[in-house]
């Protein structure tokens, strides 16, 4: 429990010093909302929030499990042969650089308004690091150890499986965090074109000029990439903890 | 090469018989980190199709004789770095190969840990007739471990020195000062330098 208190004293500093500027006419409360404002939003609103936050948490979830399923799968295939690297990992890196908000008009498109949109947008914007990662990881594997794996005859799927999989997991896991937030982002910028979710939420309450309200969505999305991340390190604590150096001591 | 994982440039590897088990150590313990001492034990005989049963009573044996069998439910990062190289020795003894290749395996360990896995490996090498080809830069390690010391040129790998080490079979470590180790000393050292 200790551990988790410092992180709490820059937030209520912080917020306390805003309630005050906004109080004292500093700062115009239709710039930023006094955060008893954003409170008092999330309280008036709160059937509206909790459905939108519903949406936009299935479909950050399910756009995150798809690129974690296919980001695996994909360095597995791509770290298999340097010849399907070289041919692939360029179209990979297409994931990276694509910029999300030039083609979520075209996902509209493609899978029209809704949850199909927003989960792909989600996808898109994630799946990058899991490949990228889950790749350094399964291309590290201790020479020496293969070359054991060799010795005794074992078959490339069972090194995979039993060798170069496990040894990657610090690695994988290191692109699920940062992929978990992503998701999130992409879900929220896919349902501002979407039109649903949290995003929706947001898109509307700005032209309202009800900034309360778009504070109001804003916290609860980073509360879900919170979530989300802090499951990736409980799943890392458990499975790493008896092995990794980055999950001991303390 | 030995191990058939690389193939030579020229010549010939000649073995009697020509299939045999092979099993190395290498400079480091190189364990599975995620894995038990018991199940890192038991690894070759799993990559070999050898069932559950059969394997832990042979993994546990083979920790027995390097006096590991209380750590089998341990992790490599609760053992220390003598214990660690003891489980990799574990490893390669669990198929009873008759072939053993070191490659320094004891070069990362202080003196005494040192001291006391060399004459755990004589005493293991006599007990299970196998043949251990032993890579050192250590001096004493040679002479005291070998049976015959082959003293290797510094590039091109061609033999300088090739000796019957004139010891008794048995050694345990009061061999470390006896003047007679020091005189087979004397002899590679002798070999070495003259580069």
């Amino acid at each position: 429990m200790k551990k988790s208190w410092p992180p709490l004293i820059p937030f209520v500093a912080i917020t306390l010093a805003l309630e005050w500027m906004v109080r004292s006419g500093a700062v115009p409360s239709y710039l930023v909302p006094a955060p008893s404002a954003v409170l008092r939003a999330l309280f008036d609103s709160r059937d509206e929030l909790a459905a939108a936050m519903a949406k936009t948490s299935a479909a950050a979830l399910v756009g995150f499990a798809l690129s974690t399923i296919s980001g695996i799968a994909i360095a597995v295939l791509l770290s298999s042969s340097r010849g399907i690297q070289r041919a692939f990992y360029p179209y990979a890196v297409f994931f990276q650089t694509v910029p999300i908000i030039a083609i979520a008009p075209l996902l509209v498109i493609w899978f029209g308004y809704g949850m199909k949109t927003v989960i792909a947008s989600a996808f898109i914007v994630s799946i990058f690091p899991v490949i990228a990662n889950t790749l350094t990881g399964l291309l590290s594997t201790d020479p020496a150890l293969r070359d054991l794996f060799r010795l005794y005859g074992a078959s490339a799927t069972v090194t995979l499986v039993k060798l170069r999989f496990p040894a990657a997991l610090p690695q994988i896991l290191t692109g699920l965090r940062v992929a978990s937030g992503l998701a999130v982002i992409g879900a929220i910028v896919g349902e501002f074109i979407g039109g649903q979710g949290l995003g929706s939420v947001v898109d509307i309450a700005r032209t309202q000029q009800r900034v309360d309200k778009v504070f109001a969505a804003v916290l609860l999305a980073s509360l879900l990439g919170l979530a989300l991340f802090g499951l990736i390190n409980l799943i890392s604590a458990l499975t790493l903890r008896r092995w990794h150096a980055s999950e001991q001591g303390s | 090469m030995i191990a058939r994982l690389s193939v030579a440039d020229g010549g010939r590897i000649v073995t009697e018989p020509e299939q045999f088990q092979t099993a190395f150590v290498f400079q480091d313990a190189h364990l599975l980190p995620w894995r038990t001492t018991l199940d890192n034990a038991a690894l070759p005989l799993e990559l070999m199709g050898i069932g559950r049963d059969e394997r832990y009573s042979k993994a546990r044996a083979a920790l027995a004789q390097v006096g590991l069998a209380e750590a089998e439910a341990r992790y490599p990062a609760q053992l220390s770095g003598g214990m660690r190289m003891r489980v990799s020795l574990a490893r390669a003894l669990v198929t009873a190969p008759r072939l053993l290749l070191m490659d320094e395996p004891f070069a990362a360990l202080d003196e005494i840990t040192r001291f006391n896995l060399e004459v755990q490996l004589r005493d293991l090498w006599q007990r299970r007739g196998m043949t251990v080809i032993f890579v050192t830069h250590s001096i004493s390690e040679a002479a005291f471990l070998a049976n015959r010391a082959v003293v290797l040129t510094r590039r091109g790998g061609k033999i300088r020195l090739d000796r019957q080490i004139d010891l008794p079979m048995e050694r345990t470590n009061d061999l470390r000062s006896d003047p007679r180790l020091g005189h087979e000393m004397k002899i590679l050292m002798g070999a070495m330098e003259e580069e």
